[in-house]
């Protein structure tokens, strides 16, 4: 499904990622561990298409296609989900009024017509439900004045809503009580099939208990330094990531 | 002859054709006499600084255009607002339209000026009202001195008027240009309420310059909600110049919508002569081209105990330029005034243009007095946000741009109304996504 060939990306002038390769196959959950700086939020705004970052080197391809060329608009139509480890506050735009504009533009993309509004109506009631979500709240402001847990909790409705192929969780636990937790990770795993993927990006074993992974990779210094199984997760829990970098020479 | 000259001696002709009681003809005169001494505005004038009426004034006006153009009512028919069941009062180049208006006398007078300013039964008001609001500005001067025609609206006391009125210019471009002077005389009695949307509508590509004056009266407890959408054609300029006084717990808004027009100044001015009296200002400004829009607003807190709340938001495009000037003066014996005021922009293009400046006169000690002015671009973080949830980027900045906007469209009472100017706004920004689920 997504293929990272040496990929190698930062901001101006400052390189970031050096030369990433990681390969996620339909039926899969990945997940990207590593301590902070070490390159994993800018590895999922690439993937997700952030304009900001400039990819020097490499290729971002999913489902046989090269995308690097393609605006996040497009990536998303094309089944990639990102969940923001910061989502942003948009005043004056309901959540439903939100990812109504997400499905419909989604769908337009495809050729498709508007989604019925008995139809949306419908699918906006099994997902929060799901969630756990409040009606209420799907009639306030994206984001604004949202509590931590309530921002991650939106952010997996909009993924169930939108039924992406490829989900990718930035430090969805950041934030998260252990209810909030187990309300996320839940949804995750009810939406998870044989036909799309999940990579979970965190610093912490925590979501992991909830979201079990098939493959652990350990991201040190813009490079993916070590991969494993769940084990490799518990490992990094018990000893830090110190041992890491004295393995790799960093 | 420029067009001061044509103007002043184009009133020895009108003042002649006129049959009129003396009230209004001594107001008349004065009024051209003032116009005479103080001519249009120019630059040098401070409340005129970033306006300039230069270019307009140089088109050859036809000051009194032809009169009967047959306009039909399927021409016209998009520019009504129709889903409301609504009394209308229709103009075509000045000139009053029976067959698309829908007036009244029964319980309430909803007619034409030309009427009230002819007949002894409106004496009367015209003696007490009329001109009594209007300030002796040059434009409002020489609205006044050709005053003739317009919307006359009087609301006895104790009414709930369920059926908005609609007043509706219509200009045909029958001749090469055009210059209208429309006059609104609008009384409201106590515990009365009444909501009243305006529009100016060319229906051609010939230049218009419509120099316009609404007086409102709203009396002890009465509600008046008035709406104006400027959307008209690219040729066609707009000095808008409305003044309303308030009795003793009387609640006025006014809501701007600026979309269409070359030239749009809004002289908006609120006198507050009562207590416990609440004024609302609000507007959305949204442009592009070389477009130029102009706020000039005044609240004058007189009395004790009132309230003023102004919102104003730009979005200026392209070479468009945009002018606030809000003006709050708060009197020594008005103390517990609330006076807030915001204006915010959003600038999506280098070359457009906003000139912003809160100007505030507190004489009084005991009051609450806010402003904020902020001039911004769309937050690129929520941009990307949006577009990684599959809205194209087109679609986001608009839904951005809506939301930024939805302070005061949320405040607009009349759901249809609302309606049309969210459909008005998704045009304009050139998207077809419904804003308002």
């Amino acid at each position: 499904m997504l293929k990272i060939e040496n990929l190698h990306a930062g901001v101006e002038d400052k390189s970031i990622l050096k030369g990433i390769n990681l390969e996620v196959k339909a039926g899969e959950v990945h997940a990207i561990m590593g301590p902070n700086g070490s390159g994993k939020s800018t590895l999922s705004s690439v993937i997700a298409g952030k304009e900001e970052y400039e990819v020097s080197e490499g290729h971002i391809i999913f489902e046989g296609e090269d995308i690097e060329e393609l605006e996040a608009d497009e990536r998303a139509h094309k089944g990639i989900f990102m969940s923001f480890q910061y989502p942003v506050e948009i005043p004056g735009v309901s959540v439903t009024n939100f990812i109504k504009t997400a499905i419909n533009e989604t769908r337009k993309a495809k050729g498709l017509e508007d989604m019925p509004a008995k139809d949306m109506l419908k699918l906006i009631r099994e997902k929060s439900d799901l969630l756990e979500i409040d009606r209420k709240f799907l009639s306030r402001s994206l984001n604004e004045g949202f509590s931590g847990g309530e921002k991650k909790r939106n952010e997996i409705f909009q993924m169930a809503m939108l039924e992406p192929k490829l989900a990718i969780l930035d430090e969805t636990d950041s934030g998260l009580d252990i209810d909030a937790l187990r309300i996320v990770a839940n949804g995750v795993n009810k939406l998870k099939s044989k036909n799309n993927a999940v990579i979970v990006i965190t610093h912490y074993q925590r979501l992991l208990d909830y979201i079990v992974p098939d493959y652990v990779h350990v991201l040190h210094n813009g490079k993916i330094v070590k991969s494993g199984s769940k084990e490799l997760a518990h490992e990094l829990e018990e000893k830090g990531y110190d041992w890491i970098k004295e393995e790799v020479g960093a | 002859m420029d067009l001061k000259e044509k103007l002043l001696s184009s009133f020895l002709v009108f003042e002649n054709q006129t049959e009129i009681d003396s009230y209004v003809s001594d107001v008349r005169n004065d009024a051209i006499k003032m116009f005479e001494k103080k001519g249009f505005p120019t630059k040098k004038d401070e409340a005129w600084k970033y306006t300039s009426l230069n270019k307009l004034l140089k088109e050859d006006y036809s000051v009194f255009p032809k009169q009967e153009n047959a306009l039909e009512y399927r021409d016209v028919e998009k520019y009504f607002i129709h889903d409301i069941d609504s009394y209308k009062i229709i103009f075509v180049d000045g000139k009053y339209s029976s067959h698309l208006s829908e007036t009244t006398h029964d319980g309430l007078d909803v007619c034409l000026m030309s009427a009230a300013l002819n007949k002894p039964k409106y004496r009367l008001v015209i003696e007490n009202y009329f001109n009594k609001a209007a300030t002796t500005d040059s434009l409002p001067s020489l609205n006044t001195a050709f005053s003739k025609e317009g919307a006359y609206i009087h609301i006895p006391k104790g009414k709930i008027i369920e059926k908005p009125i609609q007043i509706i210019h219509f200009s045909t471009g029958n001749e090469s240009a055009t210059m209208l002077q429309p006059r609104n005389l609008i009384v409201v009695e106590e515990n009365s309420h009444v909501q009243i949307i305006e529009c100016h509508q060319s229906l051609t590509s010939n230049p218009v310059l419509t120099n316009s004056v609404t007086e409102i009266f709203a009396k002890k407890r009465a509600i008046v909600d008035y709406y104006k959408i400027q959307n008209d054609t690219q040729e066609a300029s707009l000095i808008d110049n409305t003044f309303i006084k308030q009795k003793q717990e009387s609640i006025v808004s006014v809501h701007t919508f600026s979309f269409g027009g070359k030239l749009i100044r809004n002289n908006l001015n609120f006198y507050q002569e009562g207590e416990r009296i609440d004024s609302t200002l609000k507007g959305v400004t949204i442009i592009g081209n070389k477009q130029h829009v102009d706020h000039n607003t005044l609240v004058h807190h007189i009395e004790p105990n009132c309230e003023s709340h102004q919102d104003y938001k730009g979005i200026f495009g392209d070479s468009a330029t945009g002018v606030f000037n809000g003006k709050v003066v708060v009197e020594k014996e008005a103390q517990k005034t609330n006076a807030f005021q915001a204006n915010n922009n959003i600038l999506i293009s280098d070359k457009a243009t906003i000139n912003t400046k809160p100007q505030l006169e507190i004489f009084a000690d005991d009051v609450k007095c806010s402003h904020g002015c902020t001039v911004g671009q769309l937050d690129e973080s929520a941009l990307f946000y949006m577009r990684s949830r599959g809205i194209p980027e087109k679609e986001a900045k608009a839904l951005l741009m809506y939301a930024f906007s939805n302070n005061v469209l949320s405040s607009v009472k009349i759901p249809e109304l609302k309606h049309r100017i969210t459909k008005i706004i998704a045009n304009q920004l050139g998207v077809n996504i419904g804003f308002d689920l």
